[in-house]
């Protein structure tokens, strides 16, 4: 028999069910994911870090987890929800328990939950935060705890997540190029990406300064994703704008796109309750075409779409948009050799419609070059 | 980039009869294809021989042909309607075949029409074997290890490389016809032999045996601009070797990570890319290695499929809509999602629940066929459900089945856990209760998932869990709130609950302790999006969670009880019915509430009702629906659920009726003690004395002795049959004692609450069938009167029939209407009625009467241009005959009584499943017509004289009577007479008769020159008739049987068993033969003409107004 635990919301919604994981008691921002498969992926994905992550998905751990589907060393996620948690898990690759390997890393979740009913209820009034307990089950008290813990808005976290040292991944068969990428939070896939292209990539601290990532020679410099609220990330803004100031071609993913739309004078704000899922449809303004995309974000950036923009570092355009609500999902510099998508090319979990970008990324090397 | 322009006039083809592998999802389709079509504007002509479709309505479409869909037929309909294109992906195979069959004839070029949604190209290359295997290597894949052979001895030569066991499949061949796998080489040249007959190109493919491997399938579509999506993934319970229609099948997939789905995605679509499919939906099956997750892919369809079907229900992604949109230019990101409306449809379904599919099967109907689940589609239906976990679906879909065993531990299973880890090994149908026994008996999830050929042990856990669960149950001291409550959200019913607690007093026990504990189901919804957005579609679900999306409506509910999955007997005519009295009921208001577990029809499209609940039809499930559509409608101040109908389902409703009536569910139309009434001997018979009908003399026995002394009475032969049944189910005409005495013993169901019925059966009489409507104020409405063109004692299901009833005179219909009247009155009828009678010696008998909607009744609508199930619906809900026929609904006078003068006349022929089924020993089943319905479907043939109609409604069954060439005639000694005058006129129509010595002696008495053969036991050195038909050589036999009983059963039964082999028209009765020769009469002036049905219903009601 398990024991009982609790979720309860900012605004006091409170959900039963049973503790899943570490028993325990946690705080983060709850956010739900439709992605029906990759929970590996999301458990482990840094932009998750300071979020309780709700999925839609009912059944969960049914593959178990592995030594290979890590995106990064640890999971990152404040707190876990599902529905029904598998009791064995089934497949070849499989070489443990994902509620054993929760409650290894001291991750507290909660199961049995009435998922459908929590995702709609974020839908309608927006993430918020939420705590779950396995140790309190007074939902008033646990709400007052809530309260008490920060807002992701206005949040940096690239600190806490980012690589304490600098290290590199070398390219896949013949060296081409030399990437210096900017860790915010990164995902092991975007170098596996960018190596299979014959990219070296030097994964910096989010501190680095631009003599820091010249260092290496870089034919180009990435900004990967990661969590927090854009708003917050002075340093990294700055940091891009000595980047293209250099002429120096830059690729953003996610965090990176907020960063570098900063960084030619665009806002960005939090959406309601953000695109976390591995189904969006993307258009490709350039092409015409539309792409499945995985997405992982709570922020946008504020952008006219439809029309030549003059920054300081020249024209730039949205190339990028979703098709279920107008957000923009891409940035391009027509005259400075930089560009950014909101989402997720390197998919990890998702559909790999949006691999191509790393060809363009490489493409515009070249073409620097 | 908005739709082509140049496109005005689509052809769309329909996918014709029900038959195994190829059923109403494909009406389901087509019916959405012709709405999107004429939606945007475009004149849609369609074909499709199939009346019972929703599409065959007049008003789907702008001229409907209900014509043979082969080359010769299409091409008279694009003759006359000219298309711009022909949409032909939507219509299953049969339609794919008929566009390319009229591509390759030069028609289509001919006349300049386009084939758009699909190129041949792009078809070849997903049907060609050896192409596709070329192409999957391009896209990156793998194939299976095979070879394609056009001989036995290349089948010979491959298997000599690739070694045992080898899987064998047959080109351009429907739901797996003629596939299977050899394990031995006697196997091997069986089903390779017939694999190479059954292929019209006379090839097969022979292939690396994956059996054992895990199967998944992807639902893709794609638009001009090469965008791609995947709407579902499906993962087979069963592994590899069991074909797709016949596996419990799961969506989404259950057990693959990110990475090996991505990699299935991946593939998939560099697949489609380069098969090339222009436009439309596909579907690709793959198969992955379980230890080590080599993947292989196994085929794919360029066309809208029976999953695609599933998948549209599954996920809410309407495909054959989008399909058709897709196809006239528009693409993915211009087409909103309907279900959100605010987003498109150029995305990828995200589910937060999920469905589980289990095939329906119908082997009863076929005694001594081989029961083993292969390659070989065998299922006749199926039903889907939809939970919040794994357990909850499958224990719904498992109760949805409409069998004797409803969930787990509801019927007998193994008690001997060797003897259930053995039958494990066989796939066959209930494999699932057979691994629960065998988990419960102590086998470990390893043990069974290595008997069972490699069931995912992820599943086997979760059957394991409802083990576990119920070991809970049966141990814990009482059934308290928080177990029960566990046990509704693993789906149990309370039916399987009240077999583990026995104090509870059964189900009402259960069900009643868990109202009092407050445990109900919620309903959520099927978005598409698992809840990212607001969905504006109320297609709901029930599970055991905590919050419902049921939205308040004011509005008066009548909820519509559907068939649940299609079987003999109670097919696609019943979904007809309910759609039709959910249109008739929403045009006046109502707000109408659908309850069906069936993913393959209309009614269970979200379009259809006002809501859609996807339940199955049991008991508890409908009481809930009930109380949550009530309770909410009662909360907003409006009366709530006012009637509930049941009527036109089928059985299945109707058996529940009267439950639902003590629950207090307000039934409307026939009251549950009426339909009593119609089903009890006493009463009914009463009713008839009463009356002054005549019926033919009757028993009801409890045994043997009680049967024997009403044979004894009433005299040989006798017709026999178990009460409450539908299409016949266990009925059989017994010509002698011990025949009845084996009859008894083999019902082993027979109580004094379910009595055997024994009835004089009466030989040689003509069977008629009548559909007619009855209000509150006892006019009666005669739908249609059929007359069937077999003698009685062969199911009106498996008939063929005329309307209008070509040999009745006046006073017969006379006869008829004061019948009806009397019984309908007598019954008490709300709606529809259906009565069969037979006419023997001018006098009128009643076999039988049904209080309900029967089987022919979109035929009688399709015939007489009068739509009965949707009067039937008005008239439950309180609308009279006067007023139906002042609204124009029903013919202002007169009714399908008096058909006018130069009505045509409309041929319904049942179409069969032989050729599916083999005995354990590899030989055909018996083709035999019998008191028992075994057809799975039906065609119409209309036209201005009998032997036109019936010429094509043979060519929509079986393709076309011939004009010329050999018959083999066989007739029975009592037949010969009779038989004499059509064999003659086909021998003056230049016919060769080929026949055996005893016919051929009277035949040529009578001056017919004759070829005469021996039968296949008389002179080995002859080529017999046997092997003349299986050469090829003969093009229509005539036989009936000799004797009667058992005997007749054997007798010709190696001449019925060639002609299913090598799909000659085989004719079994005196009057079809006749028939068949005003058929070929009327093939050989030449002059057959195609209607639509638009032109035929101004006539007939043009003619009466």
């Amino acid at each position: 028999m398990t024991s009982k635990a609790i979720l309860v919301l900012e605004d006091g919604r409170t959900f039963h069910g049973s503790a899943y994981g570490a028993v325990g008691e946690t705080f983060g921002e709850a956010v739900f994911t439709t992605g029906m498969t990759g929970y590996q992926e999301t458990l482990t994905d840094p932009s998750f870090h300071r979020q309780v992550v709700v999925q839609t998905a009912p059944q969960i751990g049914n593959t178990g987890v592995n030594g290979e589907d890590d995106e990064s060393d640890r999971i990152w996620v404040a707190g876990y929800v599902v529905r029904d948690p598998a009791r064995r898990p089934s497949n070849w690759r499989s070489t443990g328990d994902l509620g054993d390997r929760l409650a290894a890393e001291g991750v507290v979740g909660i199961s049995g939950v009435d998922t459908r009913a929590l995702t709609r209820h974020l839908r309608e009034r927006g993430a918020m935060r939420a705590g779950i307990s396995s140790l309190d089950l007074d939902p008033k008290e646990l709400q007052q705890r809530v309260l008490a813990q920060p807002q992701m808005l206005g949040a940096d976290l690239s600190a806490q997540v980012t690589t304490g040292d600098r290290y590199t991944v070398k390219a896949e068969g013949e060296h081409r190029y030399t990437v210096a990428a900017l860790d915010l939070g990164i995902k092991r896939n975007v170098s596996r990406r960018l190596a299979a292209r014959g990219v070296t990539t030097h994964i910096f601290p989010a501190s680095s300064s631009i003599e820091d990532l010249l260092a290496v020679s870089p034919d180009a410099v990435f900004f990967s994703p990661g969590p927090g609220d854009p708003a917050t990330a002075d340093g990294p803004v700055a940091l891009a704008r000595e980047v293209m100031r250099r002429r120096v071609p830059l690729f953003g993913i996610c965090f990176g796109s907020q960063i570098l739309g900063r960084a030619l004078g665009f806002g960005t704000y939090k959406l309601g309750y953000g695109h976390r899922g591995i189904n969006q449809p993307v258009f490709d303004k350039t092409t015409g075409k539309v792409e499945v995309t995985s997405h992982n974000h709570g922020f946008a950036v504020d952008a006219p779409i439809g029309e030549r923009i003059d920054t300081e570092f020249g024209g730039v355009e949205v190339s990028h948009v979703c098709l279920n609500d107008n957000v923009v999902e891409g940035l391009r510099g027509l005259e400075v050799p930089a560009f950014t998508v909101q989402y997720h090319p390197e998919a990890a979990a998702g559909p790999h419609d949006a691999d191509y970008l790393f060809d363009r990324f490489v493409d515009l090397v070249e073409k620097k070059g | 980039m908005p739709k082509r322009d140049d496109i005005k006039h689509v052809m769309v083809i329909g996918s014709g009869p029900i038959v195994i592998g190829q059923a109403c999802e494909f009406d389901y389709s087509g019916t959405q294809a012709c709405q999107v079509l004429r939606a945007e504007g475009i004149r849609v002509s369609l074909v499709n021989s199939n009346p019972a479709t929703i599409m065959t309505d007049p008003e789907f479409a702008d001229a409907t042909y209900v014509e043979p869909i082969t080359g010769e037929f299409v091409e008279l309909v694009i003759a006359r309607e000219r298309p711009d294109a022909i949409l032909p992906t939507l219509g299953g195979q049969t339609a794919l075949n008929t566009a390319i069959a009229l591509h390759e004839s030069g028609v289509l070029e001919k006349y300049g029409v386009e084939l758009i949604g699909a190129n041949v190209e792009a078809i070849r290359k997903g049907e060609d074997r050896q192409l596709f295997k070329d192409i999957v290597a391009k896209a990156g894949g793998e194939t299976p290890r095979s070879r394609v052979c056009h001989s036995m001895d290349e089948v010979r030569e491959t298997v000599a490389e690739i070694g045992l066991p080898v899987v064998i499949r047959p080109s351009f061949t429907m739901g797996g016809l003629g596939s299977g796998m050899a394990h031995t080489s006697e196997d091997l040249d069986r089903i390779a032999g017939s694999g190479l007959a059954a292929s019209p190109v006379h090839e097969v493919l022979i292939e690396e045996s994956v059996l054992g491997w895990k199967e998944y399938e992807l639902e893709l579509m794609r638009d001009k601009h090469d965008n791609v999506v995947v709407v579902c993934s499906i993962e087979n319970i069963d592994p590899m070797g069991v074909h797709t229609g016949d596996s419990v099948t799961v969506a989404p997939a259950m057990t693959l990570t990110d990475r090996e789905y991505q990699k299935l995605r991946d593939l998939g679509i560099a697949v489609l890319r380069e098969v090339g499919v222009d436009t439309g939906g596909c579907n690709i099956q793959f198969a992955i290695n379980p230890d080590d997750g080599r993947m292989i892919v196994i085929e794919m369809n360029p066309r809208v499929s029976r999953s695609s079907a599933l998948a549209s229900k599954a996920t809410g992604f309407p495909i054959a809509k989008i399909a058709a949109k897709l196809a006239i230019g528009y693409t993915l990101d211009e087409i909103p999602n309907d279900i959100t409306l605010k987003t498109p449809a150029a995305f990828e379904p995200a589910l937060d629940y999920v469905v589980v599919k289990i095939p329906r099967f119908a082997f009863e109907k076929f005694p001594g066929a081989d029961k083993e689940l292969t390659t070989t589609m065998k299922s006749v239906g199926e039903a889907m459900s939809l939970g919040r976990n794994f357990a909850e679906a499958l224990n719904k879909a498992m109760r949805s089945m409409e069998t004797k065993a409803a969930g787990f531990w509801t019927a007998p299973t193994f008690t001997d856990v060797d003897e259930a880890l053995e039958a494990l090994r066989i796939p066959h149908d209930g494999r699932l209760y057979t691994v629960e026994a065998a988990l419960r008996l102590g086998a470990t999830v390893e043990q069974v998932h290595q008997a069972s050929g490699r069931i995912d042990p992820w599943f086997l856990d979760e059957i394991q869990a409802l083990v576990d669960l119920r070991a809970e149950i049966l141990a814990s001291p009482v059934l308290d709130a928080e177990l029960l409550r566990r046990a509704k959200r693993s789906g149990l019913s309370d039916k399987q609950l009240a077999a583990l607690r026995p104090e509870l007093a059964g189900e009402d026990g259960v069900r009643v302790l868990r109202h009092r504990l407050g445990i109900r189901p919620v309903y959520k919804t099927v978005d598409t999006c698992a809840a990212e957005f607001q969905a504006n579609t109320p297609y709901h679900y029930s599970s055991y969670d905590e919050e419902t999306e049921v939205a308040p409506s004011d509005r008066p509910k009548v909820l519509i009880l559907g068939s649940g999955p299609n079987r003999i007997g109670q097919g696609i005519e019943f979904d007809y019915s309910c759609v039709h009295a959910v249109q008739a009921l929403r045009a006046v208001d109502f707000e109408t509430v659908m309850v069906n577990c069936n993913p393959e029809t209309v009614s269970t499209d979200y379009d259809t009702a006002d809501r859609l609940y996807f339940e199955p039809l049991t008991f508890e499930d409908v009481l809930e629906v009930f109380h949550a559509e009530d309770s909410s409608g009662k909360a907003a101040g409006g009366p709530g659920v006012i009637g509930v109908i049941v009527q036109l389902g089928g059985q299945t409703p109707l058996g529940l009726a009267n439950r639902l009536k003590a629950a207090g569910l307000p039934i409307v139309g026939t009251s549950p003690e009426s339909i009593d009434l119609a089903e009890d001997r006493g009463l009914f018979g009463t009713l008839l004395a009463e009356n002054g009908l005549r019926s033919p003399d009757h028993g009801t026995a409890t045994s043997f002795g009680e049967a024997k002394a009403i044979a004894d009475s009433i005299g040989y032969p006798v017709l026999v049959r178990p009460s409450y049944v539908l299409g016949g189910r266990g009925m059989e005409i017994v010509y002698d004692e011990p025949t009845l005495r084996g009859y008894i013993e083999r019902a082993t169901e027979i109580s004094p609450d379910h009595p055997v019925l024994v009835d004089r059966f009466l030989d040689d009489a003509i069977e008629i069938d009548v559909d007619a409507l009855c209000d509150a104020t006892g006019e009666v409405y005669l739908g249609g009167v059929m007359e069937h063109i077999e003698e009685a004692g062969i199911h009106s299901g498996d008939s063929a029939c005329s309307l209008p009833p070509i040999n009745l005179a006046a006073p017969h219909i006379a006869e008829v209407r004061r019948y009806t009247e009397a019984l309908a009155r007598g019954i008490g009828v709300r709606g529809l009625m259906n009565v069969q009678y037979a006419l023997k010696d001018e006098a009128l008998y009643v076999l039988e009467a049904n209080p309900r909607a029967s089987r022919t009744v979109p035929f009688v609508s399709k015939a007489t241009a009068v739509p009965l199930a949707k009067a039937a619906a008005r008239i439950m809900l309180g609308a009279t005959i006067a007023e139906l026929r002042a609204e124009g609904m029903l013919l202002p006078s007169g009714d399908g009584g008096a058909t006018p003068p130069g009505a045509p006349i409309a041929i319904k022929e049942a179409v069969l499943p032989f050729k599916r089924f083999r005995t354990l020993a590899g030989n055909n089943v018996d083709s035999l017509l019998s008191p028992e319905m075994k057809s799975t479907g039906e065609v119409m043939g209309i036209d201005a004289g009998f032997g036109q109609a019936f010429a094509k409604s043979q060519a929509a069954a079986y393709g076309s009577l011939p004009t010329s060439g050999k018959v083999f005639v066989s007739v029975a000694n009592r037949d010969k007479r009779s038989m004499i005058f059509p064999v003659k006129r086909l021998a003056d129509l230049g016919f060769t008769i080929v026949t055996t010595s005893g016919t051929g002696e009277v035949l040529r008495r009578y001056g017919i020159e004759c070829e005469i053969v021996p039968k296949h036991y008389e002179d080995p050195s002859k080529k017999n008739a046997v092997e003349l038909i299986l050469a090829g050589e003969i093009a229509l036999i005539i036989n009936t049987p000799q004797g009667s009983g058992a005997s007749a059963r054997l007798d010709g039964y190696e001449i019925r068993s060639a002609a299913v082999t090598a799909d000659v028209p085989s004719i079994t009765t005196v009057p079809g033969a006749a028939a068949a020769v005003m058929g070929i009469e009327a093939l050989r002036a030449g002059d057959m003409t195609v209607r639509p049905l638009q032109e035929l219903h101004k006539l007939l009601r043009g003619d009466l107004a």
